[in-house]
């Protein structure tokens, strides 16, 4: 085999690692989150289906797969099917651009930890994620219920919102990174903590430098993976279950796995930008040689655990806080999140500037 | 590679046309508008073959993802319903002769093209993007930006409630 067929087949093996990666972390977050949610309210949560119930997620699956799969009368067919997919695909896709691992030489190139390295990774990134909301707006459209619609209409209008807030946060990072390529962004928290002279920029893990932008960040996070305390457009008690009312079997667990992989995505969006990526201080003197395979491999151990601790915390938060009311959500969206955002850029840029 | 590229400019140029047909053939609004989406989508993916990265992005965020969204959500809160709409006989003639003479300079204009259009080898990164806008076209952009906020105000003078006593109750 040549270097080059040797080059093209490790892409496929990437490839797969990081689709992998993201379907895989579904079954286990489900899992998770009904385990950690028994264990919040002093219950057992799943505990029959196999040792500690870790099988439960294949008796759901099996399950969702023998429903009757339910199309509503007077429903718009085709859109009410290809909604479920329209909120699979933009997180698999969010994911592909994030450096999930450093990179590593392999016949004479240097092999990437990232699927797509664009120079522009993180806007095209953000206009993929902005994608999501037609799948569930569609949804409840095509469904032809009240329900269904006011959930679909909640999604849109909340997601629009948080999107401006967690954009303009984005900016103030990459004010202080200075370029819009995500490897390069990981590669700068990377080094070492503090002010670097020589390049004129912040180094260093960004949420230390942009403390604010990662609040509000983590804050828009939850309103655009529709996750308590933020789940309004699937508020069961207001709107039964808002854009998927009308949705069973496959379709149903399309929507519920396009929920998980997008929480995976933010998370892993999170982790890239303010979380120094796949660094971990100290884990260069474990001997590893930087640029091998087991380095890398570390790196995308680290950047796991690192998605772990954020899931777990999404989990701990959807079963802490109660759901907001709908003109509270928007109260904060509009009136705090997005004026701190733009102060936080007003800011960092003048500091920026001046230095 | 030469064929790889040729064979994305052609998928991604057929979805286009298709999905701007569908736009117009298609009764029901909803589906015209999500149509549309298809339609910059694949004109964003045209970009990507012409090596402009960030315009191609700045195409799926502020088209796809924001002004159809806008679109969208207009159109579901309208209800609108499926009636056939009638043009006058003199507007059906009129809208034709428009058609048929705007798709005779289209296609006059492609048989004319020869070249490819100049694209940076950079791969239009922000930074080279930046520096064009804050130089060669400083007073253009500005003036967007300017335009940009008078909308914007006006929107919220149009919006604004006139009665004071409304003002207390319920935000947003």
């Amino acid at each position: 085999m040549s270097d080059t067929q040797v080059y093209y087949l490790a892409y496929l093996v990437k490839l797969l690692v990081v689709f992998t990666l993201a379907v895989g972390l579904v079954p286990i977050l489900v899992y998770a989150e009904r385990r950690v949610s028994a264990l919040m309210q002093f219950r057992w949560g799943p505990n029959r289906v196999g040792p500690f119930g870790l099988l439960q997620p294949f008796a759901d699956m099996v399950k969702l797969l023998c429903k009757e799969d339910l199309v509503p009368e007077r429903a718009s067919k085709v859109l009410f099917t290809i909604a479920p997919a329209l909120t699979c695909i933009p997180p698999f896709l969010v994911m592909s651009f994030i450096p999930v691992a450093p990179s590593f030489a392999l016949a004479g190139r240097e092999m990437k930890g990232v699927v797509v390295d664009s120079p522009v990774g993180i806007l095209l990134l953000l206009a993929l994620s902005s994608l999501t909301v037609y799948g569930l707006a569609i949804g409840g459209w095509a469904s032809n219920s009240k329900y269904s619609l006011l959930g679909g209409l909640r999604s849109s209008a909340q997601m629009i919102s948080y999107e401006l807030a967690m954009g303009v946060s984005v900016l103030a990072v990459l004010c202080v990174a200075g370029t819009l390529n995500l490897t390069e962004i990981v590669y700068r928290q990377t080094q070492f903590f503090g002010f670097d002279a020589t390049s004129g920029n912040w180094a260093g893990w960004n949420v230390f430098a942009q403390p604010l932008a990662f609040v509000i960040f983590l804050i828009a996070a939850f309103a655009e993976t529709n996750r308590l305390p933020f789940d309004l457009p699937e508020a069961e008690s207001e709107l039964v279950g808002g854009y998927h009312t009308e949705y069973s079997s496959m379709k149903f667990s399309l929507f519920f796995m396009g929920e998980y992989i997008g929480m995976v995505g933010i998370s892993s969006v999170l982790v890239a930008l303010f979380l120094g990526g796949w660094h971990f201080p100290g884990m260069h003197a474990l001997g590893l040689q930087p640029g091998t395979l087991p380095f890398t491999i570390l790196g995308l151990l680290v950047f796991l655990a690192k998605i772990g601790v954020l899931l777990f915390f999404f989990i701990h938060v959807r079963w802490t806080l109660p759901r907001f009311r709908y003109d509270q959500l928007m109260r904060i969206g509009w009136k705090v999140l997005l004026p701190l955002a733009l102060l936080n850029v007003l800011v960092t840029g003048a500091v920026v500037a001046g230095s | 590679m030469e064929v790889l590229e040729r064979v994305a400019f052609y998928v991604m140029a057929v979805i286009a046309v298709a999905s701007a047909l569908l736009v117009v053939v298609n009764r029901n609004p909803v589906a015209s508008a999500m149509s549309l989406v298809g339609t910059f989508l694949a004109v964003a993916g045209l970009y990507l073959t012409l090596n402009a990265t960030f315009l191609s992005a700045i195409q799926v965020l502020v088209y796809a993802g924001a002004i159809m969204v806008l679109f969208l959500f207009v159109i579901m809160l309208l209800n609108l319903e499926r009636e056939p709409f009638d043009l006058p006989g003199f507007g059906r003639i009129a809208g034709f002769a428009l058609s048929v003479v705007l798709l005779f300079s289209l296609i006059s204009l492609a048989l004319n093209a020869t070249a490819r259009p100049e694209t940076s080898a950079r791969g239009g990164s922000g930074a080279e993007i930046g520096d064009v806008f804050f130089s060669d076209y400083l007073f253009p952009f500005e003036m967007a930006s300017l335009l940009l906020l008078v909308a914007m105000v006006g929107v919220i003078v149009v919006a604004r409630r006139r009665k004071p006593e409304e003002e207390e109750e319920g935000e947003a």
